[in-house]
């Protein structure tokens, strides 16, 4: 993963006026307490680690972004979006069904829980359920696709890119309260942003 | 604050023991009048929004006794918002909700709110006018529904709101009939908005900038906006002229009391068919305030279900819903973007979000095979919300999805308020799953007509050809929606609408409503300035009928 921002992180503005308290309260929080698992299973657990690598691989950090313990915290305090389609599960059961349909795949076509799979095995399986191609036996109809991209896909990228280290990544100016920034027009940039491959 | 005190502080009611939080400064305190449950106050309002807001302050300044509910915290910017996508999802209505239909339509984000000055807390703060022939739409342009209101009754409520807003604004906009310049001056345009200027000026249509409701210079209180790019989180600086910092202070001043978390439950009757009161939850029991009227302002999903909900022996299908169309003709705002890459940098995540805006398609009825109109903005959608978008629009993950988001600063893209068919079938219902209240939840059925696809089609097109004429490349679009209205319309006539042009129920003399479900057509704009004017002009009304006895 090559960054085009290779020297810009957006925690060195902590103590400058873009980031006000509110703000370093809540990113204090996100880089230094991970919730604990109380929601998953220690196997949902295992699983949702090995399918997060797939759908948000991060080889290329040291420190990967922590994403499983946010999944966790946001099912066990019951923090959803507002709504779910007429005929689908409630957010809980259906992230466990989700699972348990994904391990039931993998066994399916591999003989093996989804952990153990190779990373091009696995990327292969998700790739399926993304098309919408997942054992009618296991899911039900269009379940596995609305599963996999509005539930799973969509939950992950949400925790990886509310991550100061994805907001250095793309080079975004990340909380900018109350600076602010000067400059708006096209390649004008302010001192305080990312600078693109320098 | 950590997420434990942020937790509690939601659980807790803040506008107690006569004061409110000063929302301008941390810590704060105003003054507030206090009502018992028991002392039968003018009007109870349920919601704090644009709708509810609005006429809390009007009725307020007006001589009347106030108490506004609303589900949701009282928040002071200052303290309680930080520059997070994540920790700001707190401002959305998350209680379950059902949809369905053949295009169901994602809820719980930007089409609701929960909270002291609901939606517009995060709203775009995109502040238009409709057209003025949407008002009779079915009379003059053959579609839809005329509305009880014409564009002559409701532009003194406009400008009202508009000078109550210090909208910052071009000096002269293109489109619309003749009127004052707008009370601030236009902000800087960002690169985001300047490709749509571009595109515009290639494809021979008018552009301008949109006219927004955060200040560009000082006013009272509120610093100008320093183009942080987290309108639609919440603004931290009090910039922008959201409900909360515009009207409820104002209200409170005259004497408004506003019950934060305090969910209403159901309408009570009196045994002469009248509204009695509201049955409310907070600070963790039921409790019933006394009301001369009753204004629902829930918004186009929250007041047909307190209506539905309210169902009795003596109105078995619901309250004021006589003429059966309560929770009916649900209209949104479809939204398919389209979205390209540019060479230059745009770093869309500076400004307010759509700073460009063309009306073109709203006020041209020449060269379309459809009704209706859609106006567009640019767009500056930051990371978290980008990366959703990417995995359900393109359905991408993975290293995939990591390399196309380090594009990031170098998208722009349009998309349209484009405007849907009020039909029947599109509606709000309440099932027999209930919520932690008790109270039974509501289901959304949405499905596009013929109309609304030829429509949005159009816009799709168009949209593309000036993305590619601004010199964008590798277009894609996506779908969305935005703004749920429609659904407890105002009308003429008691068989064909739920209230009359005052908000008020035809069947429930003292029982009136005041936001985004009046609405019988939706047009090509973003709603908030339609439903303040309109609560300008019902608290005008209500003034008036007050004071000749008819109340």
């Amino acid at each position: 993963m090559k960054t085009p921002y290779r020297h810009y992180d957006v925690l060195d503005k902590w103590s400058t006026p873009s980031f006000d308290a509110p703000t370093r309260a809540v990113l204090t929080e996100r880089l230094h307490v991970l919730p604990p698992r109380r929601f998953f299973t220690p196997e949902e657990w295992t699983l949702l680690q090995a399918v997060t690598a797939r759908v948000l691989p991060q080889l290329d950090r040291i420190e990967p972004v922590p994403i499983v313990p946010w999944l966790d915290e946001q099912l066990w305090a019951g923090r959803g979006e507002g709504f779910r389609h007429e005929g689908t599960a409630p957010m809980r059961q259906a992230w466990r069904d989700g699972l348990a349909a994904i391990e039931a795949e993998a066994q399916r076509r591999h003989g093996c829980g989804f952990a153990a799979l190779h990373a091009a095995s696995g990327d292969a399986l998700l790739g399926v359920l993304a098309q919408g191609g997942a054992d009618p036996a296991l899911w039900r109809a269009e379940a596995a696709q609305h599963f996999f991209i509005h539930i799973l896909v969509k939950s992950i990228v949400a925790i990886y890119y509310a991550h100061p280290a994805a907001w250095s990544e793309i080079g975004f100016g990340g909380p900018a309260s109350p600076r602010g920034y000067v400059r708006l027009g096209a390649d004008e940039r302010d001192a305080w942003e990312a600078r693109e491959r320098e | 604050m950590s997420a434990q005190e942020m937790q509690k502080m939601q659980e807790t009611p803040r506008a107690t023991r006569g004061r409110a939080p000063d929302v301008f400064t941390p810590g704060g305190w105003l003054p507030m009048r206090e009502y018992r449950d028991a002392e039968a106050v003018d009007f109870a309002i349920v919601g704090a929004g644009a709708g509810g807001a609005t006429l809390a302050c009007k009725l307020a300044e007006a001589g009347f006794s106030v108490v506004v509910f609303e589900a949701g915290p009282f928040w002071r910017p200052l303290e309680d918002f930080a520059s997070d996508e994540m920790a700001q999802q707190q401002l959305f209505w998350t209680d379950e909700r059902i949809t369905a239909g053949d295009d169901p339509i994602a809820l719980g984000g930007n089409n609701s709110g929960r909270g002291v000055g609901g939606s517009t807390v995060h709203f775009s703060m995109i502040s238009l006018r409709f057209r003025p022939e949407w008002f009779q739409c079915r009379s003059q342009l053959g579609y839809g529904f005329d509305w009880p209101v014409s564009y002559r009754e409701m532009a003194p409520y406009y400008e009202e709101a508009e000078q109550a807003l210090s909208i910052a604004g071009p000096v002269n906009y293109p489109w619309g009939p003749a009127r004052r310049r707008y009370p601030y001056r236009e902000h800087e345009m960002n690169a985001a908005g300047l490709v749509l200027a571009r595109g515009a000026e290639k494809m021979g249509i008018r552009w301008a900038s949109t006219p927004l409701a955060t200040v560009s210079a000082p006013r009272g209180q509120s610093p100008p906006c320093v183009y942080r790019g987290f309108c639609n989180f919440g603004c931290s600086t009090n910039a922008k002229q959201s409900a909360l910092i515009v009207w409820i202070p104002r209200a409170l001043r005259a004497g408004a009391q506003v019950r934060d978390l305090a969910m209403a439950g159901r309408i009570e009757l009196s045994p002469d068919g009248r509204a009695s009161g509201v049955h409310y939850h907070r600070a963790g029991a039921w409790q019933f305030q006394r009301a001369r009227n009753v204004v629902l302002a829930g918004y186009a999903i929250e007041t047909p279900r307190l209506l539905l909900n309210s169902a009795c022996a003596r109105f078995p299908q619901g309250l004021a819903n006589g003429s059966g169309l309560v929770g009916t003709h649900l209209t949104t705002h479809a939204g398919p973007g389209v979205w390209a890459r540019f060479d230059e940098e745009i770093r869309w995540y500076k400004g307010p979000p759509n700073m460009a805006v063309s009306e073109h398609w709203n006020y041209v009825d020449e060269g379309k095979d459809f009704h209706g109109g859609y106006a567009f903005m640019s767009q500056g959608p930051l990371p978290r919300a980008w990366a959703q978008l990417l995995a359900t629009s393109r359905g991408l993950w993975g290293q995939t999805l990591r390399s196309e988001m380090l594009n990031y600063n170098h998208m722009a893209g349009l998309v349209p308020v484009a405007e849907t068919e009020p039909r029947p079938q599109n509606r709000v219902e309440v099932t027999h799953e209930t919520d932690q209240y008790g109270l039974k939840i509501p289901r959304v059925v949405f499905a596009y007509s013929d109309n609304d696809r030829r429509l949005q089609h159009h816009a799709v097109r168009f949209m593309g050809e000036m993305l590619q004429a601004a010199g964008g490349r590798d277009l894609w679009t996506s779908q969305d929606t935005s703004h749920i209205l429609g659904t407890c319309r105002m009308g003429a006539d008691p068989a064909t609408s739920v209230v009359n042009a005052d908000g008020r129920s035809w069947d429930i003399s003292n029982l009136w409503i005041c936001d985004g479900s009046l609405f019988p057509t939706c047009g090509g704009v973003n709603p908030s300035l339609t439903i303040q004017a309109l609560a300008c002009r019902i608290g005008a009304r209500i003034k008036r009928l007050a004071s000749s006895g008819e109340l």
